[in-house]
């Protein structure tokens, strides 16, 4: 499989180059969150406002006022927790285009309780003009921006940095509204978000060897969420649906699908995956995914408690499978 | 702290303003009598700020405003192509013209009253204060007159207008972006990361009056938690600082004309919450908002109004 560094910090440099009105924000994190390069390639359009996220997000809203994008580089937790009322009623109230790039989603980081954004998506979606993008590798990455700029109005983007997987296509981009279709199957239906769609695709083959079949979509639009694609895998799923997302089970995707499977009418069992309404803690990330049951292992169990049988796959077995960018099953005039 | 000597050249305006804080306390000492409630204290505390901002300070042009103004029409999002702004009853928006942001937005009624003074609103225009499907709210947002943003959790606006007057420089604009601001917003701690990221950043076209008249909610500031001596502390977050007679129309606006290259400026006016009504200090320490107990204060308070209006 194929990492890529840095991905973020070249992008964003490529990608704002012939957009002037482009301006990036920063609160003392603009290595940690790959914004040096555009720091140091376009020094008049980046503003260092220090540790105050409240000042920086109202800030930020004035910019947009006038005109300019503002693209808002901090830590997940730090745009969502502390200048939550900021983000509500500076930027989001007035619908003002201001793009807020949250690094180091859930227990991606070893930081602790205070550094991990277990809860961001919830809180974010519950703000009134919100737009919630999640990036799952590095294509998404390199794709985001676009989706990002043509909304109309705030967009928070779960950011990935450092390595990043390639799991996607470089030539099949993030679309807005659309989930990438990642296996077809008619037993279970597994909606996964962000670093949780590697592990999904981890276990789909050995899940398929021992007779049970996966339709797995990649969601990236976590807001609005009314794919049409969502409810058909849902309505095909013969056991049931999981959904698997690096966040609390509670707000995040996982309510989202129980939400539109409730309105929608939709018989099913769901099991959803994540943090179990409880604090992580400062940890390595894969000790921290099996410890909270955001592995792959963890999806095996699911599949296994809605299938009722046991599947006898062992933790090396789905660490073993070797890894290559999927295309997506649909059809790019579906999208 | 900054001086300035006053330079009287042309006192015509100042008569302006004293006439226009006069009315605003009529006006909205009536309201208050009509409705049995309302911010009165801002009314006497600010009247003369405001009016000196409108009539002396800011460069505006004629309001885009309809004189009564227009329902709601619901709240600024993609799927509503009918929010408009307040900040039309301020005039267009050009490169030489000043912009104004309007924070401690329960002074809503105070703002409406000199809109209508300074005839950038209609005189019947408080008809529609505080009336359900209405704009001139009792806490104003960014649809009601004369307001440009959202400021009603306090502290937001000094970044929003940081954010606004950065924009302004960026693309090299003259006008100026005025901020008005109560002194109780001191006690947030936004409002301090604001003044450091603005002097930081030399926005120097940003001007901030504040009406520094010691009240909060809860009572007087000094009581509820100190913020004093505020010319000291801002002048050591960057800011250039003036502190003037808040009811002193020249001293007000003398700042204004005064350079503060490289530097936020600010106007710390020091005001009366009872000015014009010494009635109303009766009540003191909590002024923050006025209903009438019984009706003999009630009487008392239309012989108040009886004699503002001889």
């Amino acid at each position: 499989m194929e990492f890529v560094k840095r991905a973020h910090a070249e992008n964003l440099v490529r990608w704002a180059k012939d957009r002037p009105e482009v301006v990036v924000l920063s609160a003392d994190l603009t290595s940690s969150c790959e914004a040096d390069l555009f720091r140091d390639t376009y020094p008049r359009r980046f503003f260092s406002v220090g540790m105050a996220e409240q000042n920086m997000m109202s800030f930020a809203a004035g910019l947009a006022r006038e005109g300019f994008f503002p693209y808002v580089h901090t830590f997940a937790v730090f745009i969502c927790r502390r200048p939550f009322d900021q983000v509500a009623m500076s930027i989001a109230y007035p619908n003002l285009p201001v793009r807020l790039i949250g690094f180091l989603p859930g227990i991606t980081t070893p930081g602790g309780a205070t550094h991990q954004a277990i809860d961001d998506v919830a809180l974010m979606r519950v703000i009134p003009n919100m737009t919630i993008l999640e990036c799952g590798d590095a294509t998404d990455v390199q794709s985001v921006l676009d989706v990002a700029q043509a909304v109309d109005g705030p967009v928070y983007v779960r950011m990935l940095r450092g390595e990043v997987p390639r799991l996607f296509p470089r030539d099949e981009p993030m679309r807005l509204r659309r989930a990438r279709v990642l296996s077809e199957g008619d037993d279970v239906a597994v909606l996964s978000s962000g670093i949780c769609t590697e592990e999904v695709m981890r276990a789909t083959q050995a899940l398929g060897d021992r007779g049970i079949s996966l339709r797995h979509l990649h969601i990236s639009t976590l807001k609005p969420f009314d794919d049409p694609t969502v409810v058909e895998a849902i309505q095909a799923a013969r056991l049931g649906v999981i959904t698997m997302e690096n966040h609390t089970i509670i707000g995040g995707l996982g309510s989202a699908v129980a939400e539109l499977m409730a309105e929608a009418g939709l018989p099913k069992r769901l099991v959803r995956l994540g943090i179990k309404d409880q604090y992580a803690h400062g940890a390595s990330r894969a000790y921290l995914m099996k410890k909270y049951g955001l592995d792959a292992a963890a999806l095996v169990r699911a599949v296994e408690g809605l299938s009722g049988e046991s599947l006898g796959l062992a933790d090396e077995d789905l660490r073993a499978v070797e890894l290559a960018p999927v295309e997506s099953t649909s059809k790019p005039e579906d999208l | 702290m900054n001086t300035v000597e006053g330079k009287v050249t042309n006192p015509g305006w100042q008569t302006e303003v004293k006439q226009t804080a006069r009315a605003v306390r009529r006006r909205v000492l009536a309201h208050t009598l009509e409705n049995n409630g309302g911010y009165l204290s801002q009314a006497c505390s600010s009247a003369e700020i405001l009016a000196t901002l409108y009539v002396r300070v800011m460069k505006l042009g004629p309001s885009q405003g309809p004189k009564t103004p227009r329902p709601f029409l619901g709240v600024p999002g993609r799927s509503n192509p009918n929010s408009f702004t307040g900040a039309e009853y301020n005039g267009p928006k050009a490169p030489d013209l000043d912009r104004f942001i309007f924070s401690p937005v329960h002074y809503a009624l105070v703002l409406y009253s000199v809109l209508i003074e300074v005839g950038r609103l209609g005189p019947d225009a408080l008809d529609q204060f505080n009336r359900d499907g209405s704009t001139l709210e009792l806490i104003g947002a960014e649809h009601s007159p004369g307001h440009e943003v959202t400021a009603g959790s306090l502290g937001q606006a000094i970044s929003q207008a940081g954010g606004i007057a950065l924009a302004r420089k960026l693309r090299g604009d003259s006008g100026r972006v005025w901020v008005f601001m109560s002194d109780g917003e001191f006690q947030e701690g936004q409002t301090w990361e604001a003044f450091a990221a603005t002097s930081y950043h030399g926005i120097d076209n940003l001007g901030v009056y504040v009406d520094a008249n010691g009240q909060q909610c809860d009572g007087l500031m000094e009581s509820v938690m100190n913020v004093e001596p505020l010319a000291s502390r801002l002048e050591s977050f960057g800011a250039a600082v003036y502190e003037v007679d808040g009811h002193d129309p020249l001293a007000l606006a003398a700042p204004a004309g005064e350079s503060h290259e490289g530097k936020p400026l600010v106007v710390l006016a020091r005001t009366d919450p009872c000015r014009d009504l010494e009635l109303l200090r009766r009540r003191a320490p909590k002024l923050h908002y006025v209903r009438f107990k019984s009706d003999e204060e009630r009487r008392a308070y239309e012989d108040a109004l009886a004699q503002m209006n001889q």
